[in-house]
Parts: structure tokens; C-alpha cells; sequence
């Protein structure tokens, strides 16, 4: 195995995304006696402080900075690593949303393939790599093969690879700045729009009662409410309930909305795409309701309840306003 | 504006549980409900927005078989101006790379200002749209949830980036764009609509008519392949609680008292 390994590393205010260490790992699974080099493009003493740190675990750290690429535009960013990347090597970059800009169209100018999403990595096989894919909201998984003669970019799910413990690597920066010299792209970035805050502010939430498609139609959703009234929690949910305009995008949880992190999360109707348990953090307790045995949700909940939430939750309504002194209703 | 969408046929996974098949080789497929993907329908409803607004026409492609026409009617029920159906022996077996390299082929036939696609497919890998625009050498913006027109020749574009905020763009036409989920709100399509497009023309390109040189796509071409289906090995996962309802909200509300989330 001669095929060269690179971590494309993202980072902001200074500091290396977790990703640093994830794809660390994926490197060594690829190849044990891998010496992945990370690659980190960025302007200023933030981009060395980025450098600094990841000589700690990374032997080598190729540096490039470029006034151009203060932020992060994956445009500019792609045409500075087609410069300096050999043919024939393994890109690895986290699948986020920055990710999902970059790595398509990089595997195209690298002529190199390119497997999206990876969640395990089995090894190599001659000139295949094996991986793991998900597909269809995680319902099945599927044994992916991937032939790497002419190099690879491979995305990687963001948790899906735990970082190890590494002997401190004492790397070098080097700066490949001068390689890539001026860039520019017909996708020039504007400005970062905050999100809205809310109502309601879910992230300061104990209890959660948050709703997904099972919910079905928007006239269904007092039923969560009330659930929530009774145990003195608040409404969240998951991205379909969100594009379909039945809640505001403040009230969703998942990469893409608000990270959470309350004591006890029911999960209503919510299959578990990884991007929205991506929102749940410090282990709440997961209480999952589905019809859908099968659903991902199952899997990383600790209790499960099999049943229409439109029949169960009315029923669970009552008992916490019995269980609470309160009259139950009529 | 000339605008053309890249839309895919797929299981529709809210009308379906997805099951393997015996041989483990594939899903169930048999009496499975297919619909076009979700994100694909909002870039053809994004796609019609754009042209009620600055004129043009909307066409949306599909690389597919015969029985991935039915989306293309579908969507000119909708309201686009041509749907076209790209087909060829050669293309089975395409991996992202190969129905990216098909749909250039198409979009080279034209004059597209800009294109579309989803920003995913359920069992897709976010790709086709990156890789079409560096085939074509446009700009490219992903995971796209806002679009307006300034001027003639640019567009100002949202993408939707980490904790719900924003990430705003200024792109060059022609470019490619990947639609997320919620951008809009697709138009309802009737029975009667759908049934009108029936008489439609759509039609069929294959790898001549596309200019495809049939060794770039296809099995032949594709790095990479799926090699089987599997349910993965759940770990511990969650305590099914049994019972009638009643018991089960009684335990229910015992295990929550526990865990200091009802007082």
C-alpha cells in the first residue's frame, strides 16, 4: 500500500474541528502503517495556531495559507488542494456540510473516486478499498467497494470513527502556501446569517418531548404539546416537520438545527437519522415511540415503545397529570 | 432563465419499511412504493418559482429506464416545460461519477443558465451535483435553501450550514446548485394533472444521441460498487416496554421520575 493518505482538517477560531482526530483514526484503519498528513488551508495566526496543534498527533502538516481562503469557501478551497495534492492519494475529509461542498467536485478534478457518507472502513483489498455505507435513513446498511488505483476521496461520517489514544507525533508544518499562489471562483462567499432564536429556547430544555413524520399532519401536533404542558417540557423535532412549515426551524434538532442536551428526550415519530441524533448531546435518557419496530431510533434509545404515538401519547398525557395530583381531563 | 433538474426515481421510504431481500443482495423491491426523491421535487418547485419570477422554461431529467418515466410526468403535471428521459444498456451500473458524466452529456445538448438537483437521494451519497459542475467547470453551492436572481448573469444563494445559520453566496451563471429539503413548499399534483401529462411527449436519449463515449459510464467505468445489503448488528439498543398502554405509561412515568425528569 504506496497510496499517500491526507486529512483535510476544518477549523474555526483558531481550533481544529473534532474531525481532526476522527479522521485520524480512519486513516489508520485504511492502513495501520499509515502516516496520514493533515492539510489545513486558512489565513493568519488562527491557521497557525490550527498547525501548532495538530503536530501533536499528525507527523506531518501541510500549511497553506492564503488571504483568499480566510473562510472557508470550498470553491477556492478545492482548486488550492488540486494543486498540491499528488495523483493517486487518499483524501479524507469529515461529511458535513462543508464536506458535502467539497468532495464531490474535488474527486472529479483528482480523478480520484469518491465514496460519500463512509461509516466503517473494513481495509484494503488489493487495489479496493471496503467500506460501510448507511442507506435510506440508516435502515440498511450496505458493504461498499471502491477502487483506489487512482486515488480516492473518501467523506466520513462525523462520530462514526473513535478517536484513539496516539503516541504524541512531534510533527512538522510544512507550508505549501507558495504552490498554490492566487485562486479565485465563481462562488464568492457574502456573509453568516444567525439562526433565529425561537419561542422557545430548546437548548436550555430538561425535558423534550420532540415530534418527526409520524406526527402526520400539523393538526396532530397539539397532541405532543399537551404531553409537554403535563410534564412541564417543551416541544422540538426533528427535519421533516420543519420543512413541511409545521414548526419553526428554531424548534429542530439535528446538525443542521439545535444541539440539545436535556435529561429525557422522547422521540416521537422520529426514525433517528444520524444527522438528527448529531443534535443530541451529554446522554439523555431516549425514550422512543415508533410504529416502526425497525426504525434506526430503536437502536440507540434506552426504552422503546412500539405504538402510534396518536393513540399512545393522549394516554400517556393523562397518567402524567394523574401522576402529577392533577385532575385528569373530563 | 433556462434552468434544468436532475431528479431520480427512489423508494419512497414514508410509505415503506425497507427490507432486505433473501439473497441479501439488494432490498425487497417487490410491492415497494417509488416516488420521485424528495429533494429533487423541491429543486423542480425551486426551478418553477425561478421562472415565474425572471421567465424561461424548466426541464428535468432523469437518467433511468422506461419505468423511471413516471416521475418526468409527474413533474410536468407540476408545471415543468420538458421532461426527458436518458437511457442506454450502456448506463447500468453508473456510479455517481457515470450519472454525472451522462447528465453533462445532456446539459451540453442545451443552454442551461443553471441546474438543479436534491441535495441527496435516500440511498444516494450527496454527489451527482458537485461532480456535475466540476465536469462542466461551473460554480457549485450545496445543501442551498434560499435562491434569488440579481440581475442577469448572478445569483445570491443561502446554504444551510451548522446550528441552523446561514451561509450566504454569491454565484456566477451558469452554475449547478443542490437543493435542500424546505426551501419551498412543493404545489400540490393531482390524479387529473398527472393524468394530462400522460399524453406528453418524453423523450429518450441514449449514449449517442448524448455524445457519451459509453466506456466512461456504466459498470465498465464505475470505481465504485455496492457489493451487498445488510442489517446492521444493533448494539444493546432500547428496553421494549410491554404491555397494554396503560402499563406501559405507568412504567413509562416511573422511569422518568427516576431520571429527575418529572417531579
Amino acid at each position: 500500500m504506496t497510496a499517500r493518505i491526507f486529512a483535510y482538517i476544518a477549523h474555526k477560531n483558531g481550533v481544529a474541528d473534532d474531525s481532526a482526530a476522527e479522521l485520524f483514526a480512519a486513516a489508520k484503519k485504511i492502513d495501520p502503517a499509515a502516516s496520514p498528513i493533515a492539510v489545513v488551508t486558512g489565513a493568519g495566526p488562527e491557521l497557525d495556531a490550527v498547525c501548532e496543534s495538530l503536530r501533536a498527533s499528525y507527523a506531518e502538516v501541510w500549511k497553506i495559507a492564503n488571504a483568499d481562503l480566510a473562510y472557508p469557501n470550498a470553491e477556492l478551497i478545492r482548486k488550492a488542494l488540486v494543486k498540491v495534492i499528488p495523483t493517486g492519494s487518499i483524501v479524507l475529509v469529515a461529511h458535513n456540510h462543508f464536506g458535502i461542498d467539497l468532495s464531490p467536485g474535488l474527486s472529479i478534478k483528482l480523478n480520484a473516486a469518491y465514496v460519500s457518507d463512509v461509516v466503517g472502513i473494513e481495509g484494503i483489498d488489493g487495489t479496493n478499498l471496503k467500506v460501510v455505507r448507511q442507506e435510506f435513513g440508516g435502515q440498511v446498511s450496505t458493504h461498499v467497494h471502491c477502487d483506489i488505483s487512482s486515488g480516492a476521496v473518501i467523506n466520513l461520517r462525523p462520530g462514526a470513527f473513535k478517536p484513539a489514544e496516539t503516541a504524541p507525533a512531534g510533527g512538522v508544518v510544512v507550508d505549501r502556501s507558495a504552490d498554490v499562489g492566487a485562486l479565485t471562483a465563481g462562488r464568492r462567499y457574502l456573509e453568516t446569517v444567525v439562526a433565529e432564536v425561537g419561542d422557545v429556547d430548546i437548548t436550555k430544555e430538561a425535558v423534550l418531548v420532540s415530534v418527526g413524520r409520524g406526527i402526520q399532519e400539523q393538526d396532530n401536533l397539539p397532541i405532543a404539546q399537551e404531553l409537554a404542558d403535563a410534564l412541564g417540557a417543551a416541544v422540538s423535532c426533528s427535519r421533516p416537520v420543519v420543512d413541511a412549515k409545521w414548526l419553526p426551524k428554531s424548534r429542530q434538532v439535528g446538525s443542521s438545527g439545535q444541539t440539545v442536551k436535556p435529561k429525557i428526550y422522547l422521540a416521537c415519530g422520529i426514525s433517528g437519522s444520524f444527522q438528527h441524533l448529531a443534535g443530541l448531546k451529554g446522554s439523555p435518557f431516549i425514550v422512543a415511540i415508533n410504529k416502526n419496530p425497525k426504525a434506526p431510533i430503536f437502536q440507540v434509545a434506552d426504552v422503546g415503545i412500539v405504538a402510534d404515538l396518536l393513540e399512545f401519547l393522549p394516554e400517556l398525557t393523562d397518567k402524567v397529570r394523574e401522576a402529577k395530583g392533577a385532575h385528569a381531563p373530563r | 432563465m433556462e434552468i434544468l433538474v436532475c431528479a431520480r426515481r427512489v423508494p419512497d421510504t414514508s410509505e415503506n419499511e425497507i427490507q432486505l431481500n433473501d439473497a441479501g443482495n439488494d432490498i425487497e423491491r417487490d410491492d415497494l412504493v417509488y416516488s420521485i426523491n424528495e429533494a429533487d421535487n423541491y429543486a423542480v418547485e425551486e426551478a418553477l418559482q425561478i421562472v415565474a419570477k425572471a421567465g424561461g422554461n424548466v426541464t428535468v431529467a432523469t437518467v433511468g429506464t422506461d419505468e423511471d418515466e413516471e416521475i418526468l410526468r409527474r413533474e410536468l403535471a407540476m408545471g415543468a416545460n420538458h421532461g426527458v428521459l436518458l437511457s442506454d444498456d450502456a448506463f447500468g451500473g453508473s456510479d455517481g461519477k457515470g450519472i454525472a458524466t451522462i447528465l453533462k452529456g445532456f446539459a451540453q445538448k442545451g443552454k442551461y443558465d443553471l441546474i438543479l438537483t436534491g441535495v441527496q437521494a435516500e440511498d444516494g451519497g450527496a454527489q451527482v451535483g458537485g461532480m456535475l459542475a466540476a465536469l462542466l467547470d461551473y460554480p457549485f453551492a450545496s445543501l442551498v435553501n434560499s435562491v434569488e436572481v440579481v440581475g442577469g448573469s448572478k445569483l445570491k444563494v443561502g446554504r444551510e450550514i451548522e446550528g441552523g445559520n446561514k451561509e450566504m453566496n454569491e454565484l456566477d451563471l451558469p452554475c449547478v446548485l443542490s437543493i435542500q429539503t424546505g426551501i419551498n413548499e412543493p404545489r400540490y399534483v393531482g390524479m387529473k394533472g398527472i393524468r394530462q401529462a400522460q399524453s406528453l411527449e418524453v423523450p429518450t436519449y441514449g449514449a449517442a444521441d448524448l455524445g457519451v463515449d459509453t466506456g466512461s459510464v456504466g459498470e465498465v467505468a464505475a470505481k465504485v460498487k455496492r457489493d451487498d445489503y445488510f442489517v446492521p448488528v444493533a448494539g444493546k439498543g432500547a428496553e421494549i416496554l410491554q404491555g397494554s398502554h396503560e402499563e406501559i405509561a405507568d412504567r413509562l412515568i416511573e422511569l422518568m421520575k427516576a431520571k429527575g425528569g418529572l417531579q
